[in-house]
């Protein structure tokens, strides 16, 4: 198997809150678990994506949540929705992410902002327990599954396991939505879950 | 009170100088405006006399004293300041689940953001529990947001008047907002706030209402019988927006 050309990073995000907060709270409050409203959900992002690859590197960012206590639909639209958005305009995208640590107190306004974009994303709610969740057609959803049952497939069972005509339009929906990722050098696709595994 | 400010900011723009407040001397209403910390907000409206001994805010039934909103640290307050409060309010005068407080947060902090982003004016919000033993024979939780800005009809005039025409009036920007989600912001990730609270409020059996300029529109729950929406009302410049949370009753699930 190739080795995989991609060294995915971990982004706190209660950390990188920490630090764009002084500035938008005036110093005058010290608020780093509740991630609300736009400005400050805008520079969040602005923040996460400094820390990124520049265009045309490949990145995998696992995005942690687990800090946060609270965001609401605005953050949640700037921190996730337009997160990956920006990406995605790249085609193929050069980008990819895993939202993690996303718990009960998240996962409603997360859910809304992806459904409202119709994005999808890769959540790890429950420790080391992948989901895909936002919009996706039923072909995305059984191929996107049996990838991360099976974590890597090689180019050589590619044919074999994803050969239909459904298969190999979902798998190339996952493709161009960051949702999986084909080793460009190997050809080998990779759930982002098992790329991430050792950071976990 | 929050409306009272939004009547002294109004009248003191008329030129004539900060306007007088004179206040009752209820025991009870100048307990109450204490509770709510009215002084604190009224000394930057009002020319009045303040009682000489202002006690704490922030009485037991006291889910959020009147503050100001003007800019996003406020915000950022507003939500530290209610997250204690609210799970302890809303589970036992509401009967809600603990876990409550999170979308309550929520709903705070779209509403005031609302003040920020399309009123471009300041604004005031609060919260409270009432008994409401007559009029609904359960307690409550009422939300008040006003501001002094350009309204909803101000806010959406530039994107989405032409399209209406005619019809484009105080009620229709309303509804353009309340029920369609409009915003002046090409932007499809905005516009969701309002749905969202609608949306949580529908769940918790609660009434949320918007008013603004000559208009009213409410999502009215079966224990109210407001109309949905009414025109023609005395100008209220800026915006309000309320938001009743009932109590559970026997038969919620």
């Amino acid at each position: 198997m190739t080795e995989c050309p991609i060294e995915p990073v971990s982004i706190d995000v209660r950390e990188v809150l920490k630090g764009v907060g002084d500035d938008l709270m005036q110093q005058s409050v010290t608020l780093h678990s509740y991630l609300v409203t736009r400005p400050t959900g805008r520079a969040v992002r602005m923040a996460i994506e400094t820390q990124l690859p520049g265009a045309g590197q490949l990145s995998l960012s696992v995005i942690d949540f687990s800090e946060v206590m609270l965001i609401d639909f605005s953050c949640a639209d700037e921190v996730v929705a337009k997160l990956l958005q920006q990406y995605l305009a790249d085609e193929p995208p050069d980008a990819f992410f895993i939202f993690r640590g996303v718990h009960e107190a998240q996962w409603n306004q997360i859910l809304t902002v992806l459904d409202r974009q119709s994005l999808a994303a890769v959540v790890e709610r429950d420790a080391g327990v992948f989901e895909l969740v936002g919009v996706s057609s039923e072909d995305e959803d059984r191929v996107w599954g049996q990838l991360e049952e099976r974590g890597v497939v090689d180019t050589e069972e590619i044919e074999t396991l994803f050969g239909a005509h459904a298969d190999r339009q979902a798998l190339s929906s996952l493709f161009s939505r960051g949702l999986a990722f084909r080793n460009p050098g190997s050809g080998s696709i990779h759930a982002l879950s098992r790329l991430v595994r050792h950071l976990l | 009170m929050v409306s009272l400010l939004l009547a002294g900011t109004v009248a003191g723009r008329g030129g004539s100088g900060v306007p007088l407040l004179e206040l009752p001397e209820s025991p009870d209403v100048a307990g109450y405006l204490v509770r709510m910390a009215f002084h604190e907000a009224a000394a930057d409206v009002f020319e009045y006399e303040a009682p000489a001994r202002r006690a704490k805010g922030g009485g037991s039934d006291v889910l959020l004293e009147i503050t100001r909103i003007q800019t996003n640290a406020d915000i950022h307050r507003v939500v530290d300041r209610v997250q204690g409060r609210a799970g302890t309010i809303l589970s036992t005068k509401l009967g809600y689940p603990p876990t409550s407080a999170v979308p309550f947060a929520v709903i705070l902090s779209e509403v005031c953001q609302n003040i920020i982003e399309h009123a471009e004016g300041p604004g005031w919000v609060a919260a409270q529990s009432y008994n409401w033993s007559k009029r609904l024979g359960r307690f409550v939780v009422v939300i008040s947001v006003m501001d002094s800005g350009r309204g909803f009809r101000g806010s959406l005039m530039g994107e989405h008047s032409a399209r209406y025409g005619d019809r484009w009036s105080d009620a229709t920007a309303l509804e353009a907002a309340f029920l369609h989600g409009l915003t002046r912001f090409p932007d499809s990730g905005r516009g969701q706030g309002i749905q969202q609270m609608r949306k949580q409020v529908r769940k918790w059996k609660g009434l949320i209402s918007a008013r603004s300029g000559s208009a009213r529109i409410t999502q009215v729950p079966e224990w109210d019988d407001s109309p949905p929406l009414v025109d023609g009302l005395a100008q209220l410049p800026g915006a309000q927006i309320s938001i009743v949370l009932p109590a559970k009753g026997a038969g919620d699930s």
